[in-house]
C-alpha cells in the first residue's frame, strides 16, 4: 500500500519537476515574462497606457521590427548575422515611394511584390558572398550595409516622398483595423506564424539549426549548407524589403535615410528574444516578441513619465541582461549535467 | 551464439589489400577485413597500425588509392559519408557529435524526420519512434530532451539508435569504450550483442583485451598498416595477439642511451582532480626518461596538463626541485623550468598563421626583450640556433609553420621548448602523425637530452616507444596510477595487463 | 591527428597573394596597401583640382583623426579574435559629459579628466563582461553600443553644447607651420607609435597574436589571454574618450548623437588594412594605411563633388573586395593546392580512433 503511495506521490513530483524543467527550457520564457511584467506594471502605474488607441500605435510601431526581427532570427539560428537589413528596408521603401509616384495607377499588390523583390534580391547578394567567400557575415554585411545605402543615397539625392504622393488604400493599411488589429499587423503575424512553422516543422527549417549548432558535423552530415545558408539571407532580405514597403504605408515620408540604424536594434530584438549569437537556438516567435518589447519600452516609459532619454540606455541594459542570463542558465546546466546524473530514468 | 553459426554466414563486407597514403605517409599498406552477417568482430592493433583508416575507409570519409571493397558481394565505391551510409554502413566514432541544441528524437532522424499532416515533422511520430528504439536498445533515454550535455555513453546509444533506424547492416564503433564505466560498458555489449541476433556485422576497435575477448566472435590484427591474421576468438590467446600487434623487435628501434640519474625533479604528490584523476604520486628524475603509458581516456594527458597548469587541480602538490609550484599558472611553470610539448601541435603547439622563428621563440618573449622590447631580428637569430640544432627543414624562418611537414612542425615545438632550458620536459605523444626517419631523431634528441640530465615525461599510447625509451613505465587506468614499472619489468603484456587492469 | 577540414584551408589560406612566407605575406599585403594609398594621393593631386594643397592636408587629417585613433586599440582588439562595436557609442557618451559640465560651468582641466574617466570605465565594463564573464564580444558590445549611446542621451538630452573655449578649439585645428599638418597629429603619433610598440615589439603583442589564433596555444605559452583582453578594452575606452575630447573641440559641438555609426567605419577601415576578422592577423601599418585611404578617397572625391552616397558606395565596396577577393583568391589556388595538400594532411572526421 505505502509502496504504492510513495510511487504515486513520486510521479506526481516527478510530473510538477517535468513540468518546471520543460517551462525552464524554454529560451522565449524570460522575455515573455518580461513583456508581461512591463505591460503590467505599466498598465497599473498609468492605466491609459491600454486604452486602444495606444495599443493601436504599440501594435503599428512593432509591426516592422518584428518582421524584420523574424528575418533576421532566421539568419542568426544559422550563426550568421546580416547587418545590412536597414539599408535594404531604406532601398525597399524608396522604391514603394518612387513606384506609387512614377505609376499613380499601379495596384498595391504589385508595389508589394516588386519591394519584396527589391528586398530578396538584396539579400541574395548577401547570401551569394557569404556561402561563395567563406568571409564572416558580420564583414559582407557590413559592407553591403554600405553599399545598399550609398545606393539610396545617390538615387534619392535630397528626394523625399510623402505619404501624398502614395493611394489612400495604401496608407490605410496602416490605419484599418481588422478585429483590433491593424492590417500591417496582421500581416506581421502571418509572416511570424509561417515561418515559425517552417523553421520548426520542416526537414530544411530543422537543417538550419543543425547548421548553426554544429557547422562541420552538418557538413559532414550531408547537409547542404551553402544552399541553406543562401536561402535564410534571400528569406531575411525579401522581408527587409517587406518592411520597406510597409515603412511606406504607416510612416509619412521615405527618403535617402530611411531605416538608417535599424539593423542593430533588430538584432538586439532577436537577442533579447531568445536567439542565440552562436546560432543553433533560438525562434523567430522569440524574436518577435523581443522586438514586441523594446517597442513597448519606449511606449511604456512616456506612459509613466520617464524621461524618453532613458529609452536606449533601457535597451542596452535588456540586452546585456539577456545575454548574460543566457550564459548564467548555460553555465548552470552544464555543471548540473556534469554533477548529476546523465540518462532520464 | 556458436563459432559455427558464424562461419557459416554469408558476408556482408569485404576490404581486401586496400592502401591509403597521404604524401610520404603510408597510413595502410595492405588492409584487409571480412565480416559475416550475424557477428561481432574486433579490430585491434597498436598507435599506427592502420585501423583508424581502415574505418574511415569503411565509413567513406577517405578513399583508397588501392584495394578491393564490396558489400554483399557487390563492388562499391564510397564517395562520402553518405554513400556509405546508404549501403548500410555505420561508424560510430569514440566522441560521437551530436547537434546539441537539438532534441535527442532530432538527432536521430535528422535530415529524415517523420512527416505528418501537411507534410510538417510530426514531433509526436518521431518521439514514438525514438522511444521505440531505445526500448529495442534497453535503454532509457528521453527523445524530447537536448543532446547537450549528454553522457558519452548516452550519445553512442543514440548514434546506435540511428544507425538501427538506418536499418545499418554494418555496424563500426571506434573504441566505444573508451570513455566508458563499468555499468556502461555492460550496457553497450548488451546492445551489440542483440545487435548481433538481429543479424548485423558488428566491427569494433579496441585496446581492451578483456572487453575484446568477452565480446568478439573473431578477432583481426593489424601492425604498421598491414593485415596479420584473423583468429577465432575462442580457438587464440592474448599473448598471442598481443604478439602479432606488437612483433618487431624493439631494442633495435629507439636509441636509449644510459644516463646518470640524479635528483628527482618532479615530484607530484597525491595529486587529484575529482572525476578525471585520483591520487597520482610519483617522480622523475634528472637523467630519466618516465613513461606514462595507459588507454586513450586513462588520465594521462589530464594528469600533465594539470601539472604544468594549463588545468587547475582539487588536491595534491606538484615540486620541481623542491619548489612547489602553483596550480593553473602556466607561466610560473614555465619559470621554474617546466617545457610540455602538448597532443595537438596544429592547435596548441604551434601558432599555425605564424613563421618559424615566431614560433621557435614565443617561449623566449620575455627573455629576449630588452627594456621590454622585442624584434624580429633578434627572434630570428634565436630562432636559427635552435632551428640548426634540431635540423629543422625550412628554406625560410619566415615562412609559417603551416607549410611545414609533420615531423618538422614537431621539431620547431621541441625547439620552442628546448630553448628555455627545462629541468623537466613533459612530452605527449611525441611521434604521433611523423614520418619514422623524424620518428628516431626525436628519439635520439629526448634521449640525449636525458643525457645532458634533463628530466623527461613521456606520454604515449605507443607501446614500443614506450618500451624502448623509458627507463620507468608508469600505467594508468581510469584516473588512477596502476603501476611503477621499472624498465626490466616493463613488457608489452604487464604493461598492456595494467593499463587494462585485466589482472585485478 | 587533429587536423580537420578547416584546419586544411586554413594552411592554404595561410599562403598568401603573393606566395611568399607569412612574414612576406604581411609586408606584402602592407606594402601594396601603402602603394595604393601613394597611387590614390598622386592620382588625386594631379586630377582633382585643390587637392594638393596645404588646407588639404589640414582639413583631411583633422577629420581623419577620429578614425586613426580608434583604429589603434580595434586592431589590437580584432588580432586577439574579438571586436568592439561600442567605441562610437563611449565617443558619443563623452562628449557628451565634456559638454554637460562644460555647460554647468566646471573648468575645463576637470571636464578633460571626467571625459577620460568615462571612457575608461565603459572600457572596464566591456572588458569584465567579455574578458571574464566570458560573454560574446559581438553580442557585449551590441549590447554596450546601445547602453552607452542611451546614457549620453540621459546625460545630454536635447542640448547641443557649442561654447567651448575658442583659443582651445583654435589650438586643436590649428597647423604646424605652413605646413598644413595639424599640430595635434603630434599627439596621434604618439599614441599611434605606442600602440604599434605594443603590437609589434613587445612579447605582450607577441602573446596578442598567439591569442588570436588559439586560446589554447596562448595559455601554453604562458600567456594570460583574459587579463590581456581586459586591458585591451580598457585601453579602447579610454582612446574612446580622448577622441570625445577631441571630437568636442574639434566641431565645437557635443551632441548625444556625436560620432554615431563611427564604429563601422573604423572595422571597414581596419580590415581593409589587412586585419584578419578570424585574429591572429593584421599590423598597425596596415589598419592606419586603411584609414588613410578610406579618408584620402573621400576626401578627394567630395572635392570633385561626388556625392557623399557615392563615396559610401566605394568605402562598403572597398571593404568587401578587400576581403573576399584574397579569399576566392586563395581557395582557387586551394583547390588545386588541395589535392596535393590532402595527400598529406589527412582530413579529419568527428574525433577519431586511436591512430595517427
Amino acid at each position: 500500500m505505502s509502496t504504492v503511495q510513495t510511487e504515486q506521490t513520486k510521479s506526481q513530483s516527478a510530473k510538477a519537476s517535468d513540468i518546471f524543467s520543460a517551462l525552464s527550457r524554454i529560451r522565449e520564457l524570460p522575455v515573455m515574462v518580461a513583456l508581461v511584467a512591463l505591460v503590467l506594471g505599466t498598465f497599473l502605474l498609468n492605466p491609459r497606457f491600454l486604452n486602444s488607441q495606444s495599443v493601436k500605435d504599440l501594435q503599428l510601431n512593432a509591426t516592422i521590427v518584428i518582421i524584420l526581427a523574424a528575418g533576421q532570427a532566421v539568419v542568426l539560428i544559422t550563426r550568421n548575422v546580416d547587418l545590412s537589413v536597414g539599408s535594404i528596408l531604406g532601398l525597399s521603401g524608396f522604391t514603394t515611394g518612387t513606384l506609387f509616384a512614377v505609376a499613380p495607377g499601379i495596384p498595391i499588390w504589385l508595389v508589394f511584390v516588386i519591394g519584396v523583390a527589391v528586398g530578396g534580391l538584396l539579400g541574395a547578394f548577401n547570401g551569394l558572398l557569404v556561402t561563395t567567400a567563406r568571409v564572416p557575415a558580420l564583414v559582407i554585411t557590413l559592407g553591403t550595409l554600405y553599399i545598399y545605402r550609398g545606393i539610396n543615397n545617390a538615387w534619392a539625392g535630397g528626394k523625399e516622398y510623402f505619404s501624398g504622393d502614395r493611394p489612400k488604400a495604401f496608407g490605410n493599411l496602416s490605419v484599418d483595423t481588422f478585429f483590433g488589429l491593424p492590417i500591417i499587423t496582421i500581416m506581421a503575424i502571418v509572416v511570424v506564424g509561417v515561418l515559425a512553422v517552417a523553421l520548426g516543422r520542416t526537414r530544411q527549417g530543422r537543417d538550419l539549426y543543425a547548421i548553426g549548432s554544429e557547422p562541420e558535423a552538418a557538413r559532414l552530415f550531408g547537409i547542404a549548407v551553402g544552399p541553406r545558408v543562401f536561402v535564410a539571407f534571400l528569406i531575411n532580405g525579401m522581408l527587409a524589403g517587406l518592411g520597406g514597403v510597409l515603412y511606406a504605408s504607416r510612416f509619412s515620408s521615405v527618403g535617402a535615410s530611411t531605416g538608417t540604424g535599424l539593423e542593430l536594434d533588430v538584432v538586439a530584438a532577436a537577442v533579447v528574444g531568445g536567439v542565440a549569437i552562436f546560432g543553433g537556438v533560438g525562434s523567430v516567435v522569440g524574436a518577435a516578441i523581443g522586438a514586441l518589447l523594446l517597442t513597448t519600452i519606449t511606449s511604456s516609459l512616456t506612459a509613466i513619465q520617464v524621461d524618453k532619454f532613458w529609452q536606449q540606455a533601457v535597451v542596452g541594459v535588456l540586452i546585456l541582461a539577456a545575454i548574460i542570463v543566457d550564459r548564467i542558465a548555460s553555465l548552470r546546466r552544464a555543471r548540473r549535467l556534469r554533477e548529476g546524473g546523465d540518462s532520464d530514468e | 551464439m556458436t563459432n559455427d553459426h558464424a562461419s557459416a554466414a554469408p558476408i556482408v563486407l569485404e576490404l581486401h589489400n586496400a592502401v591509403k597514403t597521404f604524401g610520404p605517409v603510408v597510413a595502410l599498406a595492405d588492409g584487409t577485413i571480412e565480416l559475416r552477417k550475424g557477428e561481432i568482430h574486433a579490430l585491434v592493433g597498436e598507435n599506427g597500425a592502420g585501423k583508424s583508416t581502415l574505418v574511415k575507409i569503411l565509413a567513406g570519409v577517405y578513399q583508397p588509392d588501392r584495394g578491393h571493397f564490396t558489400i554483399s558481394g557487390a563492388d562499391v565505391h564510397f564517395h562520402n559519408v553518405g554513400d556509405s551510409k546508404a549501403a548500410g554502413v555505420s561508424v560510430i566514432y569514440q566522441e560521437p557529435t551530436l547537434f546539441p541544441d537539438l532534441t535527442v528524437a532530432e538527432n536521430i532522424f535528422m535530415g529524415r524526420q517523420h512527416l505528418g499532416r501537411m507534410r510538417l515533422i510530426s514531433r509526436t511520430t518521431m518521439r514514438q519512434k525514438a522511444a521505440e528504439l531505445f526500448e529495442q536498445l534497453g535503454v532509457r533515454i528521453d527523445p524530447e530532451r537536448l543532446a547537450e550535455g549528454l553522457s558519452i555513453a548516452d550519445q553512442q546509444m543514440i548514434e546506435i539508435a540511428k544507425a538501427i533506424s538506418l536499418d545499418a547492416s554494418v555496424l563500426v564503433m571506434d573504441e566505444p569504450t573508451a570513455a566508458l564505466s563499468g555499468t556502461e560498458v555492460e550496457r553497450l555489449f548488451d546492445v551489440a550483442r542483440s545487435l548481433r541476433e538481429r543479424g548485423a556485422a558488428v566491427l569494433f576497435i579496441s585496446h581492451r583485451f578483456d572487453e575484446v575477448f568477452a565480446l568478439s566472435d573473431r578477432i583481426t590484427v593489424l601492425r604498421d598498416g598491414r593485415y596479420i591474421a584473423t583468429h577465432e576468438t575462442q580457438a587464440v590467446t592474448v599473448d598471442a595477439i598481443v604478439h602479432e600487434m606488437v612483433g618487431r623487435d624493439i631494442d633495435a628501434m629507439f636509441p636509449k642511451t644510459d644516463a646518470e640519474i640524479g635528483d628527482p625533479v618532479l615530484t607530484v604528490d597525491s595529486l587529484t582532480q575529482k572525476g578525471v584523476f585520483r591520487d597520482i604520486s610519483f617522480e622523475v628524475r634528472s637523467g630519466e626518461i618516465v613513461g606514462l603509458a595507459g588507454l586513450v581516456g586513462a588520465g594521462r594527458t589530464e594528469v600533465a596538463r594539470a601539472i604544468f597548469g594549463i588545468d587547475s587541480y582539487d588536491s595534491g602538490t606538484v615540486t620541481i626541485e623542491g619548489k612547489a609550484l602553483k596550480p593553473g599558472d602556466p607561466m610560473s611553470a614555465i619559470k621554474a623550468g617546466v617545457g610540455f610539448v602538448p597532443e595537438d601541435r596544429r592547435k596548441q603547439g604551434l601558432v599555425m598563421s605564424l613563421g618559424v622563428a615566431r614560433n621557435a621563440t614565443l617561449t623566449l618573449r620575455h627573455a629576449l626583450s630588452r627594456f621590454g622590447l622585442i624584434t624580429g631580428a633578434t627572434e630570428r637569430r634565436a630562432g636559427a640556433i635552435w632551428t640548426d640544432r634540431l635540423h629543422v627543414k625550412t628554406g625560410n624562418l619566415d615562412a609559417a609553420v603551416s607549410t611545414l611537414s609533420g615531423g618538422n612542425q614537431q621539431k620547431v615545438v621541441l625547439a620552442k621548448w628546448l630553448a628555455t632550458e627545462p629541468r623537466l620536459l613533459i612530452v605527449d605523444e611525441p611521434t604521433r602523425g611523423i614520418d619514422v626517419a623524424t620518428k628516431a631523431e626525436v628519439h635520439r634528441l629526448l634521449s640525449d637530452l636525458a643525457s645532458r640530465g634533463i628530466a623527461i615525461l613521456m606520454i604515449s599510447s605507443e607501446l614500443p616507444e614506450v618500451l624502448g625509451m623509458a627507463d620507468r613505465v608508469l600505467v594508468m587506468h581510469e584516473g588512477r596510477l596502476t603501476a611503477d614499472l621499472p624498465r626490466a619489468e616493463a613488457t608489452p603484456q604487464s604493461v598492456m595487463a595494467y593499463a587494462t587492469a585485466v589482472s585485478q | 591527428m587533429s587536423s580537420t577540414l578547416t584546419d586544411t584551408r586554413t594552411e592554404a589560406s595561410s599562403r598568401t597573394l603573393l606566395g611568399g612566407s607569412f612574414g612576406g605575406a604581411l609586408r606584402s599585403r602592407d606594402t601594396v596597401l601603402v602603394a595604393v594609398l601613394l597611387m590614390a594621393l598622386v592620382f588625386a593631386s594631379v586630377s582633382v583640382d585643390r587637392f594638393a594643397s596645404t588646407v588639404t592636408v589640414g582639413y583631411l587629417l583633422l577629420d581623419a583623426i577620429p578614425l586613426l585613433l580608434l583604429a589603434l586599440p580595434m586592431t589590437l582588439i580584432i588580432v586577439t579574435g574579438e571586436i568592439d562595436l561600442s567605441v562610437a557609442s563611449i565617443v558619443g557618451l563623452t562628449t557628451a559629459t565634456v559638454g554637460t559640465l562644460w555647460l554647468n560651468g566646471y573648468g575645463f582641466l576637470v571636464t578633460a579628466i571626467a571625459a577620460l574617466v568615462v571612457g575608461i570605465l565603459a572600457g572596464v565594463t566591456n572588458g569584465f563582461l567579455i574578458a571574464y564573464v566570458g560573454l560574446p564580444s559581438l553580442a557585449v558590445t551590441i549590447g554596450t553600443l546601445a547602453l552607452y549611446r542611451g546614457l549620453a542621451l540621459v546625460v545630454i538630452g536635447d542640448n547641443a553644447v557649442g561654447d567651448f573655449p575658442p583659443d582651445l578649439s583654435a589650438f586643436v585645428t590649428s597647423k604646424i607651420g605652413g605646413t598644413g599638418i595639424p599640430v595635434v597629429m603630434v599627439g596621434v603619433l604618439v599614441i599611434a607609435a605606442i600602440f604599434a610598440t605594443l603590437l609589434h615589439f613587445t612579447p605582450f603583442g607577441r602573446g596578442l597574436y598567439a591569442l588570436g589564433f588559439s586560446k589554447e596555444a596562448a595559455t601554453f605559452v604562458g600567456f594570460k589571454g583574459a587579463r590581456a583582453k581586459f586591458w585591451l578594452y580598457v585601453a579602447s575606452g579610454l582612446v574612446c574618450g580622448i577622441v570625445g575630447l577631441y571630437w568636442s573641440l574639434r566641431y565645437s559641438s557635443a551632441r548625444s548623437d556625436s560620432a554615431a555609426g563611427l564604429e563601422l567605419t573604423v572595422i571597414a577601415a581596419v580590415l581593409l588594412g589587412g586585419v584578419s576578422i578570424f585574429g591572429g592577423r593584421g599590423t598597425i601599418t596596415g589598419a592606419l594605411t586603411g584609414v588613410l585611404l578610406i579618408a584620402v578617397i573621400n576626401y578627394a572625391l567630395r572635392l570633385q563633388r561626388v556625392p557623399q552616397e557615392i563615396l559610401i558606395v566605394i568605402t562598403g565596396s572597398l571593404l568587401i573586395i578587400s576581403v573576399v577577393g584574397p579569399s576566392i583568391y586563395e581557395r582557387l589556388r586551394a583547390a588545386i593546392h588541395t589535392r596535393s595538400v590532402n595527400k598529406r594532411v589527412p582530413a579529419a572526421v568527428p574525433a577519431g580512433g586511436s591512430d595517427a
